[in-house]
Protein backbone atom coordinates (compact mmCIF):
# COMPACT_ATOMS: atom_id res chain seq x y z
CA UNK A 1 0.00 0.00 0.00
CA UNK A 2 2.76 2.17 1.51
CA UNK A 3 4.95 1.25 -1.39
CA UNK A 4 2.35 1.78 -4.19
CA UNK A 5 2.12 5.28 -3.11
CA UNK A 6 5.83 6.08 -2.83
CA UNK A 7 5.87 4.86 -6.61
CA UNK A 8 2.88 7.03 -7.61
CA UNK A 9 4.67 9.95 -6.74
CA UNK A 10 7.77 8.97 -7.63
CA UNK A 11 6.13 8.72 -11.23
CA UNK A 12 4.57 12.07 -11.04
CA UNK A 13 7.79 13.68 -9.91
CA UNK A 14 9.63 11.95 -12.79
CA UNK A 15 6.87 13.02 -14.94
CA UNK A 16 7.43 16.79 -13.73
CA UNK A 17 11.18 16.39 -14.39
CA UNK A 18 10.66 15.37 -17.52
CA UNK A 19 7.85 18.03 -18.30
CA UNK A 20 9.99 20.73 -16.57
CA UNK A 21 12.72 19.60 -18.82
CA UNK A 22 11.05 19.55 -22.08
CA UNK A 23 9.64 23.33 -20.97
CA UNK A 24 13.48 23.94 -20.29
CA UNK A 25 14.65 22.53 -23.71
CA UNK A 26 11.49 24.45 -25.48
CA UNK A 27 12.47 28.11 -24.18
CA UNK A 28 16.17 27.74 -24.51
CA UNK A 29 16.98 25.37 -27.76
CA UNK A 30 13.63 24.55 -28.91
CA UNK A 31 11.17 26.05 -31.19
CA UNK A 32 9.93 28.59 -28.01
CA UNK A 33 13.58 30.53 -27.72
CA UNK A 34 13.93 33.64 -28.07
CA UNK A 35 14.17 35.79 -31.36
CA UNK A 36 18.08 35.52 -32.21
CA UNK A 37 18.15 39.54 -32.23
CA UNK A 38 20.94 40.87 -31.11
CA UNK A 39 23.03 37.60 -31.48
CA UNK A 40 25.68 37.30 -33.52
CA UNK A 41 26.11 35.93 -36.90
CA UNK A 42 26.86 32.22 -37.68
CA UNK A 43 29.97 31.43 -39.33
CA UNK A 44 29.77 31.74 -43.40
CA UNK A 45 30.64 28.02 -43.68
CA UNK A 46 27.62 26.87 -41.27
CA UNK A 47 25.40 29.04 -43.44
CA UNK A 48 23.18 27.69 -46.54
CA UNK A 49 21.20 30.12 -48.98
CA UNK A 50 21.11 30.11 -52.59
CA UNK A 51 21.26 34.07 -54.63
CA UNK A 52 21.93 35.21 -57.84
CA UNK A 53 24.51 38.58 -57.99
CA UNK A 54 24.05 41.64 -60.49
CA UNK A 55 25.73 39.72 -63.04
CA UNK A 56 23.73 36.92 -62.64
CA UNK A 57 26.37 34.68 -61.30
CA UNK A 58 25.20 32.05 -58.60
CA UNK A 59 26.50 32.79 -55.15
CA UNK A 60 25.74 32.24 -51.37
CA UNK A 61 28.17 31.99 -48.56
CA UNK A 62 30.58 29.41 -50.09
CA UNK A 63 31.26 32.07 -52.59
CA UNK A 64 32.96 34.14 -49.76
CA UNK A 65 34.63 31.90 -47.49
CA UNK A 66 38.54 32.33 -49.06
CA UNK A 67 38.55 35.80 -48.50
CA UNK A 68 37.76 38.26 -45.29
CA UNK A 69 34.32 39.59 -46.14
CA UNK A 70 31.86 42.35 -45.42
CA UNK A 71 28.03 42.11 -46.23
CA UNK A 72 25.33 44.10 -45.79
CA UNK A 73 21.36 44.42 -46.21
CA UNK A 74 19.32 47.04 -47.54
CA UNK A 75 17.11 47.99 -50.58
CA UNK A 76 17.65 49.98 -53.93
CA UNK A 77 14.51 52.01 -53.47
CA UNK A 78 16.08 53.73 -49.99
CA UNK A 79 16.81 57.08 -50.13
CA UNK A 80 18.78 57.55 -46.99
CA UNK A 81 20.43 55.03 -45.27
CA UNK A 82 21.16 52.72 -48.09
CA UNK A 83 23.37 55.12 -50.42
CA UNK A 84 24.75 56.42 -47.36
CA UNK A 85 25.96 53.40 -46.63
CA UNK A 86 27.34 52.09 -49.92
CA UNK A 87 29.06 55.53 -50.19
CA UNK A 88 30.43 55.12 -46.55
CA UNK A 89 31.71 51.34 -47.71
CA UNK A 90 32.73 53.41 -50.90
CA UNK A 91 34.98 55.62 -48.77
CA UNK A 92 35.93 53.01 -46.87
CA UNK A 93 37.58 51.23 -49.63
CA UNK A 94 38.72 54.21 -51.27
CA UNK A 95 41.00 54.26 -48.07
CA UNK A 96 41.69 51.19 -47.45
CA UNK A 97 43.22 50.93 -51.23
CA UNK A 98 44.94 47.92 -52.43
CA UNK A 99 44.90 46.30 -49.14
CA UNK A 100 41.15 45.79 -49.55
CA UNK A 101 41.32 44.40 -52.62
CA UNK A 102 40.93 40.77 -51.71
CA UNK A 103 37.61 41.68 -49.77
CA UNK A 104 34.60 40.27 -50.56
CA UNK A 105 31.92 43.09 -50.14
CA UNK A 106 28.28 41.89 -50.83
CA UNK A 107 25.23 44.28 -50.74
CA UNK A 108 22.15 42.16 -49.99
CA UNK A 109 18.79 43.48 -50.91
CA UNK A 110 15.75 42.93 -48.77
CA UNK A 111 13.30 44.02 -51.23
CA UNK A 112 13.52 41.14 -53.71
CA UNK A 113 10.20 42.29 -55.30
CA UNK A 114 11.59 45.68 -56.85
CA UNK A 115 15.27 44.74 -56.69
CA UNK A 116 15.79 42.26 -60.14
CA UNK A 117 18.86 41.56 -60.93
CA UNK A 118 19.29 44.08 -63.49
CA UNK A 119 18.42 47.01 -60.61
CA UNK A 120 20.99 45.93 -58.32
CA UNK A 121 23.70 45.99 -61.22
CA UNK A 122 22.38 49.31 -62.07
CA UNK A 123 22.50 50.59 -58.39
CA UNK A 124 25.19 49.24 -57.09
CA UNK A 125 27.37 50.55 -60.33
CA UNK A 126 27.46 53.94 -59.02
CA UNK A 127 29.27 52.99 -56.18
CA UNK A 128 32.98 51.16 -55.36
CA UNK A 129 33.03 48.70 -57.84
CA UNK A 130 34.29 45.78 -55.16
CA UNK A 131 30.39 46.41 -54.40
CA UNK A 132 28.19 42.91 -55.31
CA UNK A 133 24.61 43.28 -55.19
CA UNK A 134 23.21 39.63 -54.33
CA UNK A 135 19.24 39.53 -54.60
CA UNK A 136 16.98 35.78 -55.12
CA UNK A 137 13.98 34.08 -54.07
CA UNK A 138 11.98 35.36 -51.02
CA UNK A 139 12.93 32.12 -49.23
CA UNK A 140 16.54 32.60 -49.84
CA UNK A 141 16.84 36.32 -48.65
CA UNK A 142 14.88 35.06 -45.40
CA UNK A 143 17.63 32.46 -45.05
CA UNK A 144 20.26 34.23 -45.49
CA UNK A 145 18.92 37.00 -43.31
CA UNK A 146 18.18 34.71 -40.79
CA UNK A 147 22.11 33.53 -40.55
CA UNK A 148 23.45 36.70 -40.51
CA UNK A 149 20.61 37.53 -37.67
CA UNK A 150 19.65 40.32 -39.56
CA UNK A 151 15.81 41.39 -39.44
CA UNK A 152 13.60 43.13 -42.43
CA UNK A 153 9.61 43.87 -42.37
CA UNK A 154 7.65 45.74 -45.26
CA UNK A 155 5.85 48.85 -44.49
CA UNK A 156 3.17 49.89 -46.27
CA UNK A 157 3.48 54.22 -47.24
CA UNK A 158 1.26 56.90 -48.68
CA UNK A 159 0.46 56.41 -52.30
CA UNK A 160 -0.01 52.35 -52.29
CA UNK A 161 4.07 52.30 -51.81
CA UNK A 162 6.34 50.31 -49.36
CA UNK A 163 9.44 50.57 -47.62
CA UNK A 164 11.48 48.39 -45.54
CA UNK A 165 12.65 48.58 -42.12
CA UNK A 166 15.85 46.52 -42.02
CA UNK A 167 19.98 45.94 -40.04
CA UNK A 168 21.84 48.71 -41.65
CA UNK A 169 24.76 47.45 -39.54
CA UNK A 170 27.84 45.73 -41.42
CA UNK A 171 28.58 42.41 -40.98
CA UNK A 172 32.60 41.52 -41.45
CA UNK A 173 33.97 38.17 -41.58
CA UNK A 174 37.34 36.61 -41.73
CA UNK A 175 39.15 34.85 -44.60
CA UNK A 176 37.78 31.23 -43.18
CA UNK A 177 34.55 32.56 -43.09
CA UNK A 178 34.27 33.45 -39.71
CA UNK A 179 32.50 36.26 -37.80
CA UNK A 180 34.61 39.20 -37.04
CA UNK A 181 32.41 42.17 -35.85
CA UNK A 182 29.66 44.62 -37.04
CA UNK A 183 30.01 48.12 -38.17
CA UNK A 184 27.18 49.83 -36.75
CA UNK A 185 25.52 52.38 -39.23
CA UNK A 186 26.84 56.00 -38.39
CA UNK A 187 29.69 54.33 -36.74
CA UNK A 188 32.67 56.87 -37.27
CA UNK A 189 35.08 56.25 -40.13
CA UNK A 190 37.99 56.28 -37.76
CA UNK A 191 36.41 53.02 -36.29
CA UNK A 192 35.14 51.38 -39.47
CA UNK A 193 38.28 51.58 -41.18
CA UNK A 194 40.73 49.66 -37.80
CA UNK A 195 37.36 46.96 -38.11
CA UNK A 196 37.96 46.34 -41.49
CA UNK A 197 41.86 45.67 -41.28
CA UNK A 198 41.50 43.41 -38.31
CA UNK A 199 38.85 41.07 -40.84
CA UNK A 200 41.64 41.39 -43.32
CA UNK A 201 44.23 40.83 -40.74
CA UNK A 202 42.96 37.47 -39.90
CA UNK A 203 43.51 35.85 -42.97
CA UNK A 204 47.20 34.68 -41.84
CA UNK A 205 45.50 33.37 -38.42
CA UNK A 206 45.74 29.75 -38.04
CA UNK A 207 42.30 28.00 -37.57
CA UNK A 208 41.48 28.17 -33.88
CA UNK A 209 38.09 26.71 -33.44
CA UNK B 1 20.80 98.76 -26.59
CA UNK B 2 20.91 95.34 -26.21
CA UNK B 3 18.16 95.26 -28.70
CA UNK B 4 20.76 97.34 -30.98
CA UNK B 5 23.00 95.62 -30.84
CA UNK B 6 21.14 92.04 -31.17
CA UNK B 7 19.47 93.45 -34.51
CA UNK B 8 22.75 94.83 -35.87
CA UNK B 9 24.25 91.56 -35.35
CA UNK B 10 21.17 89.80 -36.86
CA UNK B 11 21.34 92.14 -40.01
CA UNK B 12 24.68 91.36 -40.19
CA UNK B 13 24.17 87.66 -40.16
CA UNK B 14 21.38 88.13 -42.34
CA UNK B 15 23.12 89.67 -45.17
CA UNK B 16 26.42 87.92 -44.77
CA UNK B 17 23.88 84.73 -45.43
CA UNK B 18 22.12 86.74 -48.26
CA UNK B 19 25.49 87.68 -49.96
CA UNK B 20 27.20 83.88 -49.33
CA UNK B 21 24.32 81.99 -50.40
CA UNK B 22 21.32 82.35 -52.61
CA UNK B 23 19.01 80.39 -50.56
CA UNK B 24 17.67 83.24 -48.38
CA UNK B 25 14.40 84.04 -49.59
CA UNK B 26 10.87 84.93 -48.21
CA UNK B 27 11.01 83.83 -44.29
CA UNK B 28 12.40 86.56 -42.24
CA UNK B 29 14.59 84.85 -39.71
CA UNK B 30 15.05 81.47 -41.51
CA UNK B 31 18.87 80.90 -42.99
CA UNK B 32 18.92 77.59 -45.31
CA UNK B 33 22.29 76.53 -45.54
CA UNK B 34 24.56 73.88 -47.18
CA UNK B 35 21.25 72.12 -49.18
CA UNK B 36 22.07 68.79 -51.23
CA UNK B 37 20.90 66.29 -52.87
CA UNK B 38 22.04 63.21 -54.59
CA UNK B 39 21.56 61.88 -58.12
CA UNK B 40 18.35 59.44 -59.01
CA UNK B 41 18.21 56.25 -61.23
CA UNK B 42 15.63 57.10 -63.11
CA UNK B 43 12.34 58.25 -61.37
CA UNK B 44 10.11 55.25 -59.50
CA UNK B 45 13.02 55.32 -56.42
CA UNK B 46 11.99 57.88 -53.85
CA UNK B 47 14.92 60.67 -53.57
CA UNK B 48 16.11 62.58 -50.39
CA UNK B 49 18.00 66.17 -49.89
CA UNK B 50 19.38 67.33 -46.88
CA UNK B 51 20.05 70.92 -45.22
CA UNK B 52 20.85 73.15 -42.29
CA UNK B 53 17.54 75.13 -41.47
CA UNK B 54 18.91 78.15 -39.22
CA UNK B 55 16.66 79.96 -36.60
CA UNK B 56 18.29 83.75 -36.52
CA UNK B 57 15.19 85.11 -34.63
CA UNK B 58 13.95 85.38 -31.40
CA UNK B 59 10.72 83.41 -31.50
CA UNK B 60 10.51 80.18 -32.26
CA UNK B 61 9.73 78.84 -36.11
CA UNK B 62 7.88 75.50 -37.16
CA UNK B 63 8.56 74.00 -40.35
CA UNK B 64 5.14 72.64 -41.89
CA UNK B 65 5.57 71.49 -44.79
CA UNK B 66 7.40 70.83 -47.98
CA UNK B 67 6.77 71.74 -51.81
CA UNK B 68 8.89 70.57 -54.89
CA UNK B 69 7.66 70.81 -59.02
CA UNK B 70 9.84 67.53 -58.75
CA UNK B 71 7.96 65.11 -56.29
CA UNK B 72 4.28 64.53 -56.45
CA UNK B 73 4.85 64.19 -52.61
CA UNK B 74 7.49 65.46 -50.52
CA UNK B 75 8.18 65.34 -47.04
CA UNK B 76 10.08 65.53 -43.52
CA UNK B 77 10.90 62.03 -42.52
CA UNK B 78 13.40 60.65 -40.05
CA UNK B 79 15.49 57.57 -39.96
CA UNK B 80 16.07 55.72 -36.63
CA UNK B 81 18.05 53.08 -35.75
CA UNK B 82 16.65 50.74 -33.01
CA UNK B 83 18.73 48.70 -30.01
CA UNK B 84 19.53 45.63 -32.13
CA UNK B 85 20.20 47.86 -35.36
CA UNK B 86 17.31 47.99 -37.31
CA UNK B 87 16.40 51.65 -39.21
CA UNK B 88 13.20 52.61 -39.91
CA UNK B 89 11.62 55.45 -41.34
CA UNK B 90 8.50 57.48 -40.41
CA UNK B 91 7.26 61.05 -41.32
CA UNK B 92 8.78 63.40 -38.64
CA UNK B 93 5.47 65.89 -38.54
CA UNK B 94 5.91 69.46 -37.70
CA UNK B 95 9.97 70.85 -37.30
CA UNK B 96 10.66 73.40 -34.55
CA UNK B 97 13.45 75.24 -34.92
CA UNK B 98 14.05 77.14 -31.53
CA UNK B 99 15.44 81.11 -31.60
CA UNK B 100 19.10 80.99 -32.32
CA UNK B 101 18.82 77.49 -32.89
CA UNK B 102 19.05 74.77 -36.00
CA UNK B 103 17.84 71.91 -37.33
CA UNK B 104 20.75 69.27 -39.69
CA UNK B 105 18.68 67.44 -42.48
CA UNK B 106 21.61 65.12 -42.62
CA UNK B 107 21.99 61.27 -43.75
CA UNK B 108 20.44 58.83 -40.97
CA UNK B 109 18.72 61.23 -39.63
CA UNK B 110 16.38 63.93 -40.84
CA UNK B 111 16.15 64.29 -44.56
CA UNK B 112 13.41 65.62 -47.25
CA UNK B 113 11.81 62.55 -48.66
CA UNK B 114 10.74 62.91 -52.17
CA UNK B 115 8.07 60.69 -53.54
CA UNK B 116 6.75 60.00 -56.83
CA UNK B 117 10.12 62.20 -59.03
CA UNK B 118 8.43 64.16 -62.09
CA UNK B 119 11.91 63.86 -63.83
CA UNK B 120 15.34 61.98 -62.57
CA UNK B 121 17.42 63.59 -60.31
CA UNK B 122 20.55 64.42 -62.32
CA UNK B 123 24.00 64.92 -61.04
CA UNK B 124 24.97 68.87 -61.75
CA UNK B 125 21.58 69.90 -61.85
CA UNK B 126 19.35 71.70 -59.05
CA UNK B 127 15.72 71.63 -58.44
CA UNK B 128 14.18 74.53 -56.31
CA UNK B 129 12.55 73.37 -52.85
CA UNK B 130 9.78 75.41 -51.13
CA UNK B 131 9.59 75.14 -47.03
CA UNK B 132 6.48 75.89 -45.60
CA UNK B 133 6.42 77.69 -42.36
CA UNK B 134 3.52 77.86 -39.54
CA UNK B 135 3.32 81.82 -39.31
CA UNK B 136 1.85 81.26 -43.13
CA UNK B 137 5.76 81.96 -44.48
CA UNK B 138 7.51 80.08 -47.13
CA UNK B 139 11.09 80.05 -48.14
CA UNK B 140 12.53 78.43 -51.57
CA UNK B 141 15.71 77.19 -51.89
CA UNK B 142 18.07 75.67 -55.07
CA UNK B 143 18.56 72.55 -53.82
CA UNK B 144 22.26 71.18 -55.92
CA UNK B 145 22.10 67.66 -57.27
CA UNK B 146 25.45 65.75 -56.30
CA UNK B 147 26.59 62.64 -57.59
CA UNK B 148 24.35 59.15 -55.99
CA UNK B 149 27.23 58.53 -53.64
CA UNK B 150 27.52 61.78 -52.64
CA UNK B 151 28.07 62.16 -48.92
CA UNK B 152 28.05 65.51 -47.91
CA UNK B 153 27.58 69.05 -49.30
CA UNK B 154 31.10 69.36 -49.95
CA UNK B 155 31.21 65.98 -52.29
Amino acid sequence: MWRRKILGFGAAGAGVLVFALFIGWWQVDGPGSPEPAGQMPIALSAMDFSLTDHEGKEVGPGTLVGRPSMVFFGFTYCPDVCPTTLSDISGWLDDLGEEAEVMNVVFITVDPERDTVEAMAEYVGHFHSAIRGWTGEDEEIEAAARSFRASYEQVPTEGGNYTMNHTASVFLFDAVGRFVTTIDYHEPREFAVPKIKRALKEIAKPETS
Amino acid sequence: MRALIVTGGLTALLSLAAASTPALAGSEDVVVEGAWSRASIGTTRPGAAYMTIRNTGDAPVALTGIATPLAMMSEIHETSTNAVGVTAMTPAGEIIIAPGGSVALEPGGLHVMLMQLQTPMMEGQAFPLTLLFDDGGEMTVEVPILSIAARGPGD
